[in-house]
C-alpha cells in the first residue's frame, strides 16, 4: 500500500491544481460513459473528451509538481493525494447521472475552461500559457459539442426536456463555487499567473444564457448554497471516486502498462 | 410536443457517408459511415469517429440515401466493354523527351 503525499500550501500550486484537478476528475467521470453512451458515435465522442481532459490534467499536474519543487510527478499527484488535497470543483465529482446531466455539466465546465484558457494564454507563466494555447482548442470543441446536445434535448421531446431541465436545476447549484475568489486567486492576479475566477462570471453567464435560451430552458435562480470542492472540502461522492481512481497505484505502487 | 414525439427515439437515425481530406490539396476520400440526426451532428460525429488520429483537415458528409449508385446488376454491361479498348489509354502517344516522366 502506497502512503499519501503532501504538497506545500503554495498559492501558485493551488491555482494550477484547481484547473488540473477539475480536468482530471471530470475526465474520470466522463470515462465512466465508455461503453455506455446512448449511441456508438457519442460513446467515442465522450471518450475523446475524457482523454482530452486527462491530457490537460497531465500537463497541469506535471507543472504543479515543478512549481511545488519536491520532485513529484503527474502520477503521484493524480493518484497519491488525500481527498482534502484535491482542488477540483465539486460539480465535476458529482456522479455521472443521466445523459442530460452529463451534457449539461460538460457544457458548464467547458464554457468555464474555455474562458479560463483564453485568459491563461497570456499568463506570465510561459509553461501555463503554452498548455492553455493547446487546451483552448479542445475546450472550444467540448463546449460546442455539449451545448449542441443541451439544445437538442432541451428543445426536444417532453421526456428529454424534463430531464434536461432537472439536470440544469441540479448542476446550477454548484455554479457559485466556480466564481468564489480567495487569496489564491488574488496571488495569481498579482503575479500575472492568471485571472481571478470571479472575473469569468459575467462572460460565463452570458454564454450559458445563450445556450439555455436556444434550448428554451429557463435560467435557474441564483442559489444560496455554496459548495467548496476547490478549497479541498468535497462532497460525499469524492471518496468513492478516489477509491476507484487511486486503487491501482495504491495497491501496486509505480505500476505501468 | 405530442406523445408521438417520445416514440421517435425507437427509430434509427439516418445514415451518413463520411469523406475526409487528409491535407490541403488532396481529395476527400470516403472513409466510412455513421448515424446522426442532422448534418451538424454528422460533421461532429465524423470528427470524433474518423479524425481522432490526425487523419483529417476537412470533412464532407452526405446522407447515404442521397447517393445515387450504379446498379450492380448492370456491372457487365457498364464496365466490361472497356476491357479491350486499350487504345483509350494515353500510353500510345510518344512524348517528347523533355516531358518524359508525365
Amino acid at each position: 500500500m502506497q502512503s499519501s503525499i503532501e504538497l506545500r500550501r503554495d498559492p501558485a500550486v493551488q491555482y494550477v491544481l484547481r484547473i488540473g484537478d477539475t480536468c482530471l476528475i471530470l475526465g474520470q467521470r466522463l470515462a465512466e460513459w465508455c461503453g455506455h453512451a446512448p449511441v456508438l458515435e457519442e460513446d467515442i465522442a465522450m471518450a475523446n473528451m475524457a482523454l482530452d481532459l486527462v491530457g490537460q490534467a497531465r500537463a497541469l499536474l506535471t507543472h504543479a509538481g515543478h512549481l511545488d519543487g519536491q520532485g513529484l510527478d503527474e502520477d503521484r499527484l493524480a493518484f497519491l493525494r488525500d481527498e482534502r488535497d484535491y482542488c477540483n470543483l465539486t460539480l465535476v465529482e458529482l456522479p455521472r447521472g443521466d445523459f442530460a446531466f452529463t451534457v449539461v455539466r460538460n457544457t458548464m465546465v467547458a464554457t468555464l475552461l474555455k474562458l479560463l484558457w483564453e485568459r491563461l494564454a497570456v499568463s506570465a507563466d510561459a509553461e501555463l500559457s503554452g498548455i492553455a494555447g493547446k487546451a483552448v482548442k479542445e475546450a472550444r470543441y467540448h463546449q460546442q459539442h455539449s451545448a449542441d446536445w443541451v439544445v437538442r434535448l432541451g428543445d426536444g421531446t417532453a421526456q428529454s426536456r424534463a430531464r434536461t431541465e432537472a439536470a440544469v436545476a441540479r448542476a446550477w447549484r454548484y455554479t457559485p463555487e466556480m466564481f468564489d475568489s480567495d487569496a489564491v486567486d488574488d496571488a495569481a492576479h498579482a503575479s500575472g499567473l492568471g485571472p481571478r475566477w470571479s472575473e469569468l462570471r459575467e462572460p460565463w453567464l452570458a454564454e450559458m444564457t445563450l445556450v439555455l435560451q436556444e434550448a428554451i430552458l429557463p435560467l435557474p435562480p441564483a442559489s444560496a448554497f455554496r459548495s467548496t470542492g476547490k478549497f479541498g472540502r468535497h462532497s460525499e461522492h469524492m471518496g468513492f471516486l478516489l477509491t476507484e481512481m487511486q486503487y491501482l497505484q495504491r495497491a501496486f505502487p509505480g505500476a505501468v502498462w | 410536443m405530442t406523445a408521438q414525439d417520445d416514440t421517435q427515439g425507437g427509430q434509427e437515425w439516418p445514415l451518413w457517408e463520411v469523406f475526409v481530406r487528409s491535407k490541403a490539396g488532396l481529395d476527400h476520400k470516403h472513409c466510412g459511415s455513421l448515424h446522426a440526426t442532422d448534418a451538424r451532428m454528422a460533421i461532429q460525429m465524423a470528427r470524433d469517429v474518423y479524425t481522432r488520429r490526425q487523419e483529417g483537415s476537412s470533412i464532407w458528409v452526405v446522407r447515404s440515401d442521397q447517393i445515387v449508385a450504379s446498379d450492380p446488376g448492370e456491372k457487365a454491361m457498364y464496365f466490361d466493354p472497356a476491357e479491350d479498348k486499350v487504345y483509350r489509354h494515353p500510353t500510345f502517344y510518344v512524348l517528347p523527351k523533355a516531358v518524359d516522366h508525365m
